[in-house]
């Protein structure tokens, strides 16, 4: 009896939800939707940008240019036909004889002619085609008469300063994470990883003002060029920027070569140097080709520093001097000023998806990379 | 016959950072011979092997005191650091393979040295792998990874990367921690004949295996060196310290 008792209190207190049940439940949500938010906003950021930019991607055929429209309008028309203009050009064409006859059932004949004048002056235009989006580097959205898409310009000027920030983060990288890693010691090797570290949480628009106001009459003066805003300038400061990181990455994958591995080599007789060249180095290729790779995502999705050091003109470069215009500074600078739901807005946007492809592509690369690592 | 001594030490003391690992031992290893260190865990054999080849250098709060003269020179008046470590081999307890081919880990040395030629070091990589007694088993994967092969096979692979830049000495760090019994046979039967040429340190925790292969034995305890002696003498009770003869019978350590 006294022991079946004992058996039903100790029952009701062990199936009670406490407190600590509770909080732990509660984390346990918590701690969930932090994970799985990370999923949810890459899905949701893909989504917007892809729904914003897609549909400029697929347009194709012709329509009537708002200012085509308006010269128009200025004409003597009847209201009624203007209503029926106004309906034609938010329209789309296959092609420019299908447009011509839509007008020809709403204009008059005369009208027509004056149309007509005004074909010569580019009033039907062709929005857009893929072909030209990528091949041509005429970026002129704000046009009146022909707005033209073509991200070339764009895309040469992003992967010359990219390129030329690599030239020198790379090897400026390598060298002092291996330096870090390798040959400092004691007090100096940990001075030098915070400064680095450090180094890497400059914010960008200070690097962009260092271009701006420090570089920029430096690379005037030592080379005498009309302007230090240039691709030498963006790429130096591009290349600093991301030597830090790179330098971290790299610095940790050297760290993850086992010791035993130096001090066999060591005890071989090998010097520091071929310790480093024939063990360390290739033992940790993935890691430093992550560190790499992550530089050049970070390079190619700078936006602040570029805007401000790259001189912002449209431009192919032929040489390091020349001005040139990233992709994300021209988001950056236009964006605010165009209309929602607009050409250039859209052309915009799909410049965003191709930013978000490219450093996605960068960083799965990298990761897979780094997994790589730790299957070898 | 008396033997040319290849390695004198006197009054040897190490400590890390004021922890003290080894004072006052002094000994000496003859050429052509097996010299067997046996002692408990912590009593500073490893750590004597270190201060030899100058591994000192690795660790920043390792203090050497004491002379160490190799080949009648001492170690700390060598110039260039790397050919002493070039003509003094080292296997650790552990087998280290590098993270490259069989024949890789074993050319490494000769190529640092300079060997190019692929016959050369074809030839080198041979005769260090049959020393090792590895060479039956390996011929026909010198390009496998040598992080596949067995724990014995790694530590015979260790021992022909140690004997392939042709040392004079060969230090042996409790070589058969990591082999299984066969396999410690094996190289206790090659070190046996690899002794008419080279000088061969080894330091072990088996009391037999001492027995067993050396010609003199130093007995550590507790980084001081009780005593050193002939092998046979030590192991048929002629013994200065009480504290050897209770070690060598297993009463302790």
């Amino acid at each position: 009896m006294n022991e079946s008792t004992n058996q039903t209190v100790s029952h009701s207190i062990d199936d009670c939800r406490n407190l600590d049940w509770y909080i732990d439940k509660f984390i346990q949500v918590f701690v969930f939707i932090g994970g799985i938010s990370a999923i949810v906003f890459i899905i949701g950021i893909f989504f917007f940008i892809t729904n914003e930019g897609i549909g400029f991607l697929f347009k194709s055929g012709f329509q009537l240019t708002p200012h085509a429209v308006s010269l128009l309008e200025e004409a003597k028309i009847p209201d009624d036909t203007l209503a029926a203009l106004d309906e034609l050009a938010g329209e789309n064409f296959e092609t420019a004889t299908e447009l011509e006859a839509a007008l020809e059932d709403v204009l008059m004949p005369e009208e027509l002619s004056q149309f007509q004048a005004l074909i010569v002056k580019s009033a039907v235009y062709e929005p857009f085609s893929i072909s030209e989006f990528f091949t041509s580097y005429r970026w002129k959205p704000t046009s009146e008469w022909n707005p033209t898409y073509g991200i070339l310009a764009l895309i040469a000027g992003t992967a010359s300063v990219t390129g030329f920030a690599m030239l020198i983060a790379i090897p400026f990288s390598l060298g002092a994470a291996i330096y870090i890693g390798e040959f400092a010691t004691g007090r100096q090797r940990e001075v030098l990883k915070v400064l680095v570290e450090l180094l890497a949480a400059v914010p960008s628009v200070v690097w962009g003002f260092i271009g701006l106001s420090i570089m920029n009459p430096l690379i005037i003066r030592l080379f005498n060029v009309p302007i230090g805003l240039n691709v030498l300038n963006a790429g130096l400061i591009l290349g600093l920027m991301a030597a830090p990181i790179m330098t971290t990455i790299a610095e940790d994958a050297l760290k993850a070569v086992p010791d035993r591995y130096r001090e066999a080599a060591e005890a071989m007789g090998a010097t520091r140097w071929q310790l480093v060249f024939k063990v360390v180095l290739p033992a940790s290729k993935n890691g430093l080709v992550a560190a790499v790779l992550l530089g050049v995502g970070r390079g190619f999705g700078e936006t602040m520093a570029v805007l401000m050091a790259t001189g912002h003109t449209i431009n192919l470069p032929t040489s390091v001097f020349d001005s040139v215009r990233a992709l994300t500074a021209t988001i950056a600078a236009e964006l605010g000023e165009t209309a929602v739901g607009s050409d250039h807005y859209q052309a915009l946007f799909t410049l965003g998806i191709l930013l978000f492809l490219v450093t996605f592509l960068i960083n799965l690369t990298a990761d897979l990379v780094v997994r790589g690592i730790r299957k070898g | 016959m008396v033997a040319a001594k290849k390695l004198e030490v006197s009054n040897l003391s190490i400590d890390y950072g004021g922890k003290t690992a080894i004072s006052g031992v002094s000994l000496t290893v003859r050429e052509h011979e097996i010299f067997s260190i046996i002692g408990p865990a912590n009593s500073g054999k490893t750590s004597f092997l270190k201060a030899i080849n100058r591994m000192d250098l690795f660790t920043s709060s390792m203090r050497v005191g004491g002379d160490i003269a190799f080949n009648g020179k001492n170690i700390r008046q060598w110039r260039n650091i790397y050919a002493l470590r070039q003509s003094i081999g080292v296997v650790f307890p552990l087998p280290i393979g590098l993270p490259l081919s069989i024949y890789d880990n074993v050319a490494f040395a000769p190529r640092l040295a300079g060997i190019k030629r692929a016959s050369e070091l074809d030839e080198i990589v041979e005769r260090s792998l049959k020393r090792a007694a590895l060479w039956d088993e390996v011929k026909d994967r010198l390009k496998s990874l040598g992080s596949l092969l067995s724990g014995g096979q790694q530590q015979r692979l260790t021992i022909a990367r140690a004997l392939s830049q042709n040392p004079q000495m060969l230090m042996l760090d409790e070589f058969s921690i990591a082999v299984d019994p066969v396999t410690t046979m094996r190289i206790e039967e090659m070190l046996k004949e690899l002794k008419k040429e080279i000088t061969i340190i080894l330091v072990t925790n088996l009391v037999q295996q001492a027995r067993r292969l050396a010609d003199h034995t130093a007995f550590f305890l507790t980084g001081q060196c009780i005593e050193v002696g002939e092998t046979d003498a030590m192991f048929t009770g002629e013994v200065k310290d009480v504290r050897t003869s209770e070690y060598i019978q297993g009463r302790f350590g």
